[in-house]
């Protein structure tokens, strides 16, 4: 096991322990901010598998934008501290079948797939993305312009709407 | 190698985190505890609390965390783009000129609608 390995050990760890609080834990507050971990343990993974825009990406929008949304979601919902999650089993040999299918389904794929792996490229991967970006994919970025304007007019759609239910508060 | 330029980021990471976890835990053991009900108050010497802090918080915050998010995807756009602007020169600079006018239409929308007004 070289040097890598133990660095992917670690965050596939902090990964993978972070998301079992977020499913387990009773409070979503907590898991709310488990999820936190999450996010930088695969931002650490992206780096690990060279692409560092991704990572760079995960970190700007996952971590700084999708989880305020997610907290505040959370915070929106009455009384924060006490929620209590329970969940209880239902439907145990349908869900039991459906499992059994969809896990071997899925290590089927595992095994008897051939896994084609790119050779590993080294280097910072930004700039080449930009010239691309700014060359042979023009269309699709200027296009990605108006799909965040669409989404802006959605937002203000839905503040609209919102003055006019929620009232003063 | 190349994971040897995440380094400083991991040197800096770290510092953040042994300096919160040393000063939090610092005060906690070394900092005198006198405590009477005056000090345990939400605010010492300031405003009485009127009801609990722990209510439903408006849904005005989300709508500003969405407007976030839209922009950070556009600073996402913008961080490539940057890296290479130099090189490209007046032809990229009019290219990104193009999306950020076009996010502009959307940023004077939402101005206008009043989604940034908060009362």
């Amino acid at each position: 096991m070289d040097f890598v390995d133990i660095i992917f050990v670690v965050f596939a760890l902090i990964v993978v322990v972070s998301a079992f609080i977020v499913v387990f834990s009773r409070s979503i507050i907590r898991s709310a901010f488990s999820l936190l971990f999450t996010f930088f343990g695969v931002a650490g993974l992206y780096v690990l598998l060279n692409a560092d825009f991704l990572a760079v990406t995960q970190v700007l929008i996952y971590v700084g934008g999708i989880l305020i949304l997610i907290l505040f979601g959370v915070m929106l919902t009455t009384n924060v501290v006490s929620v209590e999650i329970k969940t209880g089993t239902l439907q145990t040999v349908p869900a039991a079948v459906i499992v059994a299918v969809l896990s071997g389904t899925i290590a089927g794929i595992f095994w008897f797939t051939e896994w084609h792996t790119a050779p590993a490229r080294e280097g910072p991967t930004t700039k080449a993305l930009g010239t691309l970006f700014m060359t042979d994919y023009l269309l699709p970025f200027e296009i990605a312009s108006i799909l965040l304007l669409v989404a802006l007019i959605g937002a203000a759609m839905i503040a609209r709407h919102e003055r006019g239910t929620e009232g003063g508060r | 190698m190349v994971l040897l330029d995440y380094v400083p980021i991991f040197i800096m990471v770290s510092l953040a985190g042994i300096f919160g976890l040393v000063l939090s835990k610092a005060s906690e053991i070394f900092g005198p505890k006198k405590p009477n009900p005056e000090k345990l108050s939400t605010y010492e010497s300031g405003m009485q609390p009127i009801r609990t802090a722990r209510e439903r918080f408006s849904v005005k915050f989300y709508l500003v965390a969405m407007l976030f998010i839209l922009f950070d995807v556009e600073i996402v756009f913008l961080y490539p783009w940057a890296a290479v602007v130099r090189e490209l020169r007046l032809f990229g600079f009019i290219e990104m000129l193009i999306f950020v006018a076009v996010l502009l239409v959307g940023y004077v929308y939402i101005l206008k609608k009043g989604a940034l007004r908060w009362d």
